[in-house]
């Protein structure tokens, strides 16, 4: 008992001389005989955080002019103008960071980790566009962000993309918001800002590959009208659902739709609703059939969303560090792996427990199965939606901009005869 | 919704409203519940020099064209040595300023005579491109007094940095804006 005793203090003694060699300086710093001065070691500033208001600012009066010019101004080229301001300014001059798009991860980590904090300027730049979107549609989409704009430059020979594909496709960007926000909530990754193809454009350096990816986009971009924008935008998914709610929508007829058919084809976007008829009785109640079935459908696809990814949660969680070091040093232990990584010798430099590893690797595939299953829950619930409103008959009378596909870029009005009565009543007003 | 005296509301719009007034909450919500965090102040990327295992990905994992880490110098820690393992060459030719003896790819330490036999090195900021193989020669046999860190003054602050994606030890840390830097030997005892 005295002899376990002695070993432990022995032990701890020379635990205490290990700590203290390990601080002591192998060669003393000198005393000088000529009175030398030590430099500093200095730390130039960071950017100053007024900056960041000066940003948030602007953005705000850009949503407001921008909501403006689209639905009182009703003027294409003044629309124009303005996304180019917003491309020079939240693109090449702010380097397109921060943005609202890829806020999303700042946002989403700062309500999962209490250790993060969301900058003020950041948190403002996530909410402006939703809460403008709430009230006026989608004008962030037509004139203020700097990817629409730079899409919206290129777009010379709009195709239309067939109404099918379009929702087939939109799903990706569903996929792509719920993956953005697991890997942020679980502390792995910041999705968006990863793979966002235009930063790289915007500071005119970056990876390769995302210049490459920025430059298809670009390319598909001539003939497909704003392919991030429609078809990945995570951001976008969310402001088509709040545009659905706006106070205020755009419309291609400034009063009056007079049925003409001009604006039919004015849309690179695909966001112009044609008028519909309702269904014939028979028609009506077969569809009502399906309708009972589709509904029924839904937690089916729910559950079934959640289960896949749930159940991907061992790969999911490799996106997180830890679990991609604690998965390499399980391989080494086991005899696995012949050759250490950087991460995995970096590891056992710094004499961490691997028991410790191992336990907070199992606790981050749990989060990941957890949060898994939420946002497969999720995605089936949108593609059951999806499904839902395809058999759902909208009655409308006149030619309308969708209302969550409508990007506001206001290239509809001018096909209108009504607008050309409306300006031409304005002059002969204004004298 | 007829008792409300609005008759031509339809069930379409009192749901349309419901659901406007329900987003509004929720932004509000996020925007209280973002804001009554504890951390308040913004915050920048520095690395940890503890943590740091100079692997050299920093030089190349920058979004910028010439990467915002560079090397530091603790001058309190420096010993000052003619012989100094992060600046020459592990076998140098000479014991001389000689490029072909120089550790630093570019020459950006700068060596100076200060009294017999102490030297004093500088960096040379716009030349280091933040490789960290002084900072490996210095810590293997010296006092460690060189180190990598992120300069603010170049620093873009990306959303989610590169080279903390690339850092195999995890030294990248996010730190408060008013202490932006883990300098060594100063905030060691913290």
């Amino acid at each position: 008992m005295i002899r376990s005793a002695l070993l432990i203090v022995i032990a701890v003694c020379l635990l205490i001389t290990c700590a203290d060699a390990f601080g002591i300086q192998r060669f003393p710093p000198p005393d000088f005989e000529t009175g030398h001065q030590l430099p500093g070691t200095t730390e130039p500033g960071a950017r100053s955080e007024i900056f960041e208001y000066v940003d948030a600012a602007v953005l705000i009066i850009a949503l407001s002019l921008a909501s403006w010019l689209i639905l009182k101004k009703r003027n294409r080229r003044w629309i124009f103008m303005l996304m180019l301001f917003s491309l020079g300014y939240f693109g090449f001059y702010r380097e397109g960071c921060v943005c609202p798009i890829g806020a999303i991860g700042n946002f989403t980590l700062s309500v999962f980790d209490s250790d993060y904090a969301m900058p003020l300027g950041a948190l403002i730049f996530f909410i402006a566009p939703l809460v403008f979107t709430l009230f006026f549609g989608r004008s962030f989409c037509g004139a203020v962000c700097p990817m629409g704009a730079i899409q919206d430059l290129v777009l010379v020979r709009p195709v239309k993309v067939p109404k099918g594909l379009e929702q087939a496709l939109r799903l990706f960007a569903y996929l792509y918001l719920g993956l953005a926000v697991l890997f942020a909530a679980t502390g792995s990754a910041f999705l968006i800002c990863r793979y966002d193809p235009f930063v790289a454009m915007f500071r005119l350096s970056g990876s390769l590959n995302m210049l490459v990816i920025g430059a298809c986009f670009l390319v598909v971009g001539v003939f497909i009208g704003r392919p991030y924008c429609r078809f990945v935008c995570p951001y976008g998914v969310i402001l088509r659902q709040l545009s659905r709610l706006a106070k205020k929508r755009v419309t291609i007829t400034p009063d009056d739709c007079i049925k003409c058919r001009l604006c039919e084809d004015s849309c690179p976007f695909g966001a112009i609703d044609e008028p519909e008829a309702p269904w014939p009785e028979e028609v009506y109640k077969q569809r009502k059939k399906t309708l009972a079935l589709l509904i029924a459908l839904l937690p089916v696809l729910v559950v079934l969303g959640g289960w896949v990814l749930g159940g991907m949660s061992d790969s999911t969680a490799r996106m997180h560090a830890s679990v991609r070091l604690a998965e390499q040093i399980y391989m080494e232990e086991a005899g696995l792996a012949q050759e250490t990584t950087d991460p995995s010798s970096a590891f056992r430099g710094t004499g961490e427990q691997v028991a410790d590893l191992y336990a907070e690797a199992v606790k981050i595939r749990g989060q990941f199965a957890v949060g898994g299953w939420f946002v497969g829950g999720f995605l089936g619930l949108i593609a059951g939606l999806k499904l839902i409103r395809l058999s759902v008959k909208p009655t409308r009378e006149d030619y309308e901009a969708d209302r969550a596909g409508c990007l506001a870029c206001g290239r509809c009005f001018s096909y209108c005869p009504r607008d050309h009565v409306r300006i031409k009543e304005l002059k002969a007003a204004s004298g | 919704m007829t008792e409300n005296g609005k008759d031509n509301i339809s069930r379409r719009k009192f749901l349309r409203e419901t659901a406007w007034g329900a987003s509004i909450a929720a932004v509000g919500a996020a925007v209280g519940a973002s804001v009554t965090r504890k951390a308040k102040a913004d915050m920048l990327w520095q690395i940890d020099p503890h943590k740091c295992i100079q692997c050299g990905n920093c030089a190349t994992f920058c979004v910028l064209e010439e990467s915002a880490v560079k090397c530091v110098h603790a001058y309190a820690m420096c010993g000052y040595c003619n012989i100094c393992t992060g600046y020459l060459e592990p076998e140098p030719y000479a014991l001389d300023t000689g490029a072909e003896n120089q550790l630093c790819p570019t020459g950006a330490i700068k060596r100076t005579f200060i009294e017999d036999p102490y030297y004093e090195y500088t960096i040379d900021e716009p030349l280091c491109i933040g490789c960290a193989k002084c900072v490996k020669g210095c810590g293997a046999f010296g006092n460690g007094s060189l180190f990598l860190q992120v300069r603010h003054d170049r620093c873009v602050n990306c959303n989610e940095c590169s080279i903390a994606v690339a850092c195999p030890s995890g030294a990248f840390v996010r730190v408060d804006a008013h202490q932006p830097y883990l300098l060594k030997g100063a905030n060691d005892e913290e």
